[in-house]
């Protein structure tokens, strides 16, 4: 695959208050791929989810998306460059409906492919289908999952970010969802960057994968091997599901 | 249905002989240095203390009734009402529901085009300027204040204790404006809205960061500097003197309502002398001034910006990440609420003839605050009826003189409007802690519209 990066995070500090969370992260993810990063809790993969999207920002390093610096920009402005995220936790909007939840991800720009866009979410997860005019608050985990990861894809996003899909889930859901994912990049070349608890699961579905540690990346490798690293399988495979 | 549930089992009875006992000793000690003594001012100015023990009792003997009664009966009939419900397997959603139900709406507006001329038709020009003013005029000024709070409160989630700031921009700037430039009302409407809008603005930009408590702090601390400006301001506001003599609002510039001017309404319509025109006049501005409220609230909540609010109110990071820009959001809620406020604001001072900050304290904000969430944050037709039923209520209670006969001659109800108020939020907020309409209704669809039912959305998410 020619290696054209889509996004580049350089030597990335980011600090809360005094306390730094990031310690110097270099990561890229190519057009085209799923890339996935792993690591123990507090290691700094969500706060690196974070700081691509601007809140916190950066301290120092850079973070290049597409040709553009969007180290300093503010949240809103680089997720209309079309980096759509599904944060940890789903945060999707409880009160509202499905549908409604569909049509705050398209934004403004997308809202004349809107009735296509949801009928694209709709057959990836017939699920949210069925429930579209049930309110977001009241569906299951799972279903949740699917709403935030179909609200991210209403904005036509050029890279997907997802915070931990499968926080929470049943096996066989966490299942179909990264079998979505897989679907979405082969089917339409859409750039995944995940990050993931479940390292198994993430290295086996992913292009390439990070190791982070303690605020920095320890390893990087494709994602057989990864899988096949002693280390890896060691820290955070082992006694884990097979 | 199980032998315990059933009326008249000594359990219960028992257990309702108990409760009743313990509400009674409760509201014994809790009337008791209220109701049970009272403070007056004998002949040499001194302040002396006398005892009402019988009024006590009375307040007890209620308490403890009451209590008895909604354990013995009342409980016991609602449970078996819902576990027959859920018996026969119907669920509320489905439920047919009837023609005034549906309807409800354009009754409630059809009613309201009529209401000035009804009464004026049932008790006269005289009486009707009592139904048409205190009732008509003062609840519709609530509900257009508890419309526009609803936009920041309701809609955008951005609590908001000093409303009220907005309401006194308005009714100065029409005041001072009229009476320093002579501007007509039609001009000067706009103008205090516009002007309430930009304070909002203002008072936006500091509180951008701030959430829930902090925020509501802040905005209670702007209602309370805007009050103390007023009073403090003497040169150009008169300070607690107030303005008094505001121009009246004119006929759309057509005819005057001042009884002296040659084209006065009532002479070009060859009427006899009677302030009742100029209040039903007023009764239909702010009517339409209400509407106009309802209409762009219910056109905003379907275009992008309404849904932005919205969507601020159920997550704020969300929205970040769906590329919303939080601080224009923020600020337009902040300023459209404050218009609405300054519309309010004007229609008053025109109302009254005379403001002075005494209209404007904390309290005003407490009431409007309470009218929303009362009638469930976002839902017109609640906020509406909670303002009915708030505004109203009170004003009934002025009447109520035949509540003399039970607390005895020297009861004056109007004194209990606040203990009520407040007893009547307890109630409302027990059995329907998400207000009178606590379903939101979705603005978008995709095929159909299907109910959902309050009942199935998780208790804390709404």
């Amino acid at each position: 695959m020619a290696a054209e990066s889509l996004l580049k995070v350089e030597s990335v500090e980011t600090y809360y208050g005094n306390i730094r969370a990031l310690a110097g992260v270099d990561i890229e993810v190519n057009k085209g791929e799923i890339v996935s990063l792993i690591g123990a809790n507090g290691a700094g993969k969500s706060t690196l989810m974070m700081t691509i999207c601007g809140s916190p920002q950066a301290r120092t390093g850079s973070i290049i998306f597409d040709g553009e610096d969007i180290t300093k920009l503010p949240t809103h402005l680089i997720a209309r460059r079309r980096i759509a995220q599904s944060p940890e936790g789903r945060r999707i909007f409880p009160r509202m409906t499905v549908y409604e939840n569909l049509q705050m991800g398209a934004g403004l720009d997308n809202l004349k492919y809107f009735s296509e866009d949801v009928e694209k979410i709709f057959t990836l997860f017939p699920r949210l289908k069925e429930r579209q005019s049930q309110r977001g608050g009241t569906l299951s985990g799972g279903e949740q999952q699917m709403l935030s990861i179909g609200r991210a894809l209403m904005a036509r996003p050029k890279l997907l970010l997802l915070d931990e899909p499968s926080l929470g889930l049943a096996p066989l859901i966490v299942k179909g969802i990264f079998e979505a994912i897989k679907k979405l990049n082969q089917e339409e070349g859409l750039t995944v960057f995940l990050v993931e608890q479940n390292a198994f699961a993430a290295l086996k579905l992913s292009d390439r994968g990070y190791v982070m540690v303690n605020g920095k990346v320890t390893m990087s490798g494709s994602g057989k091997e990864l899988l096949a690293n002693p280390e890896v399988r060691a820290a955070y495979l082992e006694g884990g599901r097979h | 249905m199980t032998a315990a549930t059933e009326t008249g089992h000594p359990n219960v009875l028992a257990k309702a002989v108990r409760e009743g006992i313990f509400a009674g000793v409760i509201s014994f000690f809790m009337f008791l240095l209220f109701v049970g003594v009272e403070t007056y001012q004998d002949i040499n100015n001194a302040l002396v203390w006398r005892t009402r023990w019988g009024l006590l009792a009375i307040f007890v003997l209620v308490a403890a009734v009451s209590r008895f009664l909604t354990v013995a009966f009342i409980k016991p009939h609602i449970d078996r009402r819902k576990l027959a419900k859920a018996k026969s397997g119907v669920l509320e959603v489905s439920e047919q529901k009837n023609f005034f139900h549906r309807h409800f709406l354009k009754i409630a507006l059809i009613f309201l085009l009529v209401y000035p001329f009804l009464s004026l038709l049932i008790v006269g020009k005289q009486g009707s300027l009592k139904y048409v003013d205190n009732f008509g005029i003062q609840i519709l000024i609530y509900v257009m204040l508890a419309w526009g709070l609803n936009i920041v409160v309701g809609l955008a989630g951005l609590l908001d204790l000093g409303y009220v700031a907005f309401y006194a921009v308005g009714a100065y700037s029409y005041a001072l404006l009229s009476s320093y430039f002579g501007f007509s009302f039609w001009l000067l409407l706009p103008m205090s809205g516009i002007l309430a809008a930009l304070w909002g603005i203002i008072l936006g930009f500091p509180v951008l960061r701030l959430r829930g408590d902090y925020l509501a702090i802040v905005t209670l601390a702007f209602g309370e500097i805007i009050r103390l400006v007023l009073i403090n301001w003497t040169e150009v506001t008169k300070g607690t003197f107030g303005i008094s003599g505001i121009a009246k609002a004119s006929f759309f510039g057509i005819w005057s309502f001042d009884t002296g001017s040659a084209n006065s309404f009532v002479k070009a319509w060859g009427l006899s002398a009677s302030s009742v025109y100029y209040k039903i006049f007023l009764f239909y501005i702010i009517l339409a001034l209400c509407m106009l409220t309802a209409y762009v609230t219910i056109r905003l909540r379907r275009m992008p910006i309404g849904r932005a609010w919205e969507a601020l109110r159920e997550d704020e990071i969300a929205c970040r990440s769906l590329g919303i820009n939080t601080v224009t959001t923020k600020l337009t809620a902040f300023a459209t609420g404050a218009m609405f406020g300054g519309f309010a604001g004007s229609f008053f001072a025109a109302r009254q003839g005379f403001v002075s900050p005494e209209s404007f304290v904390f309290l005003e904000s407490a009431v409007i605050l309470a009218i929303v969430v009362l009638g469930g944050m976002g839902s017109l037709t609640g906020i509406a009826i909670a303002a009915v039923v708030m505004v109203g209520g009170t004003e009934v209670l002025r009447e109520m003189s035949f509540l003399k006969a039970v607390f005895g001659p020297d009861f004056t109800p109007e004194l209990y409007r606040m203990l009520l108020f407040g007893l009547a939020m307890i109630i409302v907020m027990l059995f329907k802690p998400r207000g009178f309409v606590g379903s939101r209704e979705p603005t978008a669809f995709l095929k159909e519209r299907r109910a959902v039912s309050g009942s199935f959305t998780k208790e804390g998410h709404g």
